[in-house]
């Protein structure tokens, strides 16, 4: 607690100072984010330079070989764009509902009927209809497919009060269950033995990659998901309202929003996003429906979003550089004799330390323009309204 | 499957048997939440700590070929990680359900990097008491075979539900959680007492791990739990914070989780895959039929953000 003991006339202040002081202010506010996620991400770092120390190997050369296999050629960048791209879709399926306070995480549920919506409308059409035509229809089948999934949660988050997190987690398993059920029985193509999946999809029904690329169209139709997104929050009346709800659903519901429809349409356009990263999945990478559609792209979008401050261009980075640790996990299991999971560790520990490093916002005085010593200001309560 | 003893009878008794299976994890991961809910936090996180309790105790059962020095191993590993949630919730402007996300992440990459050495080497099993002995059916008694985690998990439940009503700390456990305020008018600490029955959680979610490999399906692997821990955070809610509710409830889920296996063991294949989702979509349901839009629940804890 503090008590303010300077009287207006006791604080020194220039004209010159005052003149900067706008921009100073700008710069504090914007500042505070970025030094607090970096911050966070270094102490989540160092902490895991501890773990790797203590299993007996050398934290250094991990990450280098996490550079090299990320990010250290051409073919390594490629190879981490490439796993960026459902990322980016995974990661707005968090990132959209959490503008209104909920927490869905169960975007695989999405992923996973996105890819086999995708692929049953594709199937039966690709021996008489163009590509040109189809593509876009597995597109919008794997978008509806993902939206009604997530929509679910928030339908039942509003109208019926059921948590979003654990609904949505359940629908995951239960979507997971459906797919098992159509790639094993009705959408089962008898020549996959071993592997139940959907009969492949003719390469010319394929999405190809972006020419001069080894890396598929799936992350440019991330990229301008992303900026979509965050023209809709940043720039319509839509996000505005929902940045509203997300503060206090009371003052919205007085205020005549319309909390319900955008709650649903939210959860719906989330799931969606997450149901185009199961149709790019089908269309690009697998050829056919099949159970590696569960490959923990939703899980990982977690962690992106709120790497991100579900921040929708945030997501871009963010999306790319853990599209880089995961391309390294090959590269340090074979080099450094460490499982697979390390990455999982890795990522697991950032988790945790971003997340705590939130008590950090509003406690250091430098980011805080409304705790400077200034007469005008000086007491002012903090309004400034911090977002999730 | 062999179907000459009882025919179609062994359905219900497949599914009875598997209930008894299969509830055990459910029993300790929920009894264990219920006591954090009952504090007034939430742990989401407990799916992580099921996963490493099991890698623990799979692990420490092969190392030092006791199965209970591995549940007592899974215990110390859970508390800690119920430790490690609890004093990061205390924080001011921490959220605890999406730390609860991430201290399950957490706990997923922490067991599959130190449990991949595990895969392979056989770890002796937990004791079952064989109740079925009278009966001459091989398939009554194998159901009948009740393991003595499912008999501590039940005496548990009652033990619980008494001192919640009956004990100083069970008073104390409902005061902290119905309000900070009033606790702290009595002189409690709530961050202390939350942190405790955070690490209490985490402790006996870690025992229904220890169950999963060391009973039921009896190995560690990756995919050893299936969202147990976080159906039992529902199952909590479902249960209305009673330790009695929550064994009866887990015995429905454990009947529900059934059902699949119990199909398949009679030759019903066609569209079993719809009966693994069982068990999610009676949790759904149950969250649907028991929540509502305007009111908290009853019976909830004043201080969980889970329901409000």
């Amino acid at each position: 607690m503090t008590i303010e003991v300077n009287t207006p006339t006791l604080s020194p202040s220039s004209t010159d100072a005052r003149s900067l002081r706008p921009l100073l202010e700008w710069l504090a506010r914007r500042a505070e984010p970025v030094a607090i996620s970096l911050g966070a991400i270094l102490a989540g770092l160092a902490l895991f330079s501890l773990f790797i120390l203590v299993v007996g190997k050398s934290p250094a050369d991990l990450f280098r070989l996490m550079y090299t296999g990320g990010f250290g050629s051409w073919f390594s960048i490629q190879n981490s764009l490439s796993r960026a791209a459902p990322l980016l879709l995974t990661a707005l399926c968090v990132a959209l509902p959490a503008r209104l306070g909920l927490v869905i995480i169960g975007g695989e549920g999405a992923v996973v009927l996105g890819g086999v919506a995708a692929a049953a409308i594709a199937l039966p059409l690709t021996a008489s209809v163009s590509p040109i035509v189809v593509i876009p229809l597995m597109a919008i089948a794997g978008m509806i497919a993902g939206g009604i999934w997530i929509g679910l949660a928030g339908v039942l988050r509003h109208y019926r009060g059921v948590n979003e997190t654990i609904a949505s987690l359940l629908l995951a398993y239960i979507a997971i269950a459906l797919m098992n059920h159509f790639i094993e029985g009705p959408l089962r193509d008898p020549a996959s033995l071993n592997k139940p999946s959907t009969a492949p999809l003719p390469a010319e029904y394929m999405l190809g990659n972006i020419p001069g690329m080894d890396v598929n169209w799936g992350l440019l139709v991330g990229i301008v998901a992303c900026i979509i997104a965050w023209v809709l929050i940043e720039a319509t009346s839509f996000g505005f309202a929902a940045r509203i709800a997300g503060g206090n659903v009371r003052a919205a519901q007085i205020q005549g929003l319309p909390v319900g429809r955008l709650i649903v349409g939210f959860t719906a356009l989330a799931g969606s996003s997450a149901g185009l990263a199961g149709m790019v999945e089908v269309a690009a990478v697998q050829g056919s429906a099949n159970a590696s559609l569960a490959a923990g792209y939703g899980y990982t979008g977690i962690l992106v979003a709120f790497l991100a401050r579900h921040n929708p261009l945030a997501i871009i980075p963010v999306a790319i550089l853990l599209g880089g640790i995961d391309a390294s996990g090959g590269l340090i299991q074979r080099r450094m004799g460490l499982p697979d999971a390390t990455v999982l560790v890795l990522q697991g520990t950032l988790f945790v330390v971003i997340l705590f490093c939130e008590t950090f916002y509003g406690r250091f005085k430098i980011f805080n323009p409304d705790l400077w010593k200034s007469p005008s200001l000086s007491g002012r309560p903090n309004l400034s309204g911090r977002t999730a | 499957m062999d179907e000459t003893g009882i025919g179609i009878w062994g359905v219900p008794l497949a599914i009875f048997a598997g209930a008894i299976r299969v509830s055990t994890p459910f029993i300790f991961v929920s009894l264990g939440e219920s006591i954090t809910e009952r504090s007034g936090r939430i742990n989401l996180g407990l799916e992580g700590t099921l996963v490493f309790g099991a890698m623990t105790a799979y692990a420490i059962a092969v190392m030092s070929n006791s199965p209970w020095l591995g549940v007592l191993a899974a215990m110390a590993t859970g508390a800690v990680f119920g430790l490690i949630h609890g004093w990061i919730c205390k924080f001011p402007k921490v959220n605890d359900i999406a730390i609860g996300i991430a201290m399950m992440q957490f706990g997923l990459g922490l067991a599959f990097f130190l449990g991949k050495p595990f895969i392979q080497p056989v770890a002796p099993h937990l004791p079952s008491i064989p109740l079925g002995g009278w009966a001459d059916l091989p398939q009554i008694q194998s159901a009948l075979n009740i393991n003595v985690l499912f008999v501590i998990g039940a005496l548990l439940s009652v033990a619980l539900w008494w001192a919640f009503k009956n004990t100083r700390v069970g008073l104390i456990l409902r005061v902290v959680g119905d309000s900070s305020d009033a606790a702290r008018a009595m002189g409690l600490n709530p961050d202390t007492v939350r942190l405790l029955a955070t690490a209490v959680g985490g402790s006996l979610a870690a025992v229904g791990g220890a169950y999963l490999s060391l009973f039921y399906p009896g190995s560690w692997n990756e995919g050893i739990s299936s969202g147990q821990g976080l159906m039992a955070v529902a199952l909590v809610i479902f249960a209305r914070w009673n330790p009695i509710g929550c064994f009866l409830a887990a015995l429905l889920f454990g009947g529900a989780g059934a059902l699949g296996p119990a199909l398949q063991s009679v030759g019903v294949t066609h569209g079993y895959y719809l009966f693994y989702a069982a068990p999610y979509v009676l949790t759904l349901v149950i969250l649907v039929a028991t929540s509502s839009p305007t009111r908290s629940l009853a019976g909830a804890p004043g201080a969980l953000s889970i329901t409000k």
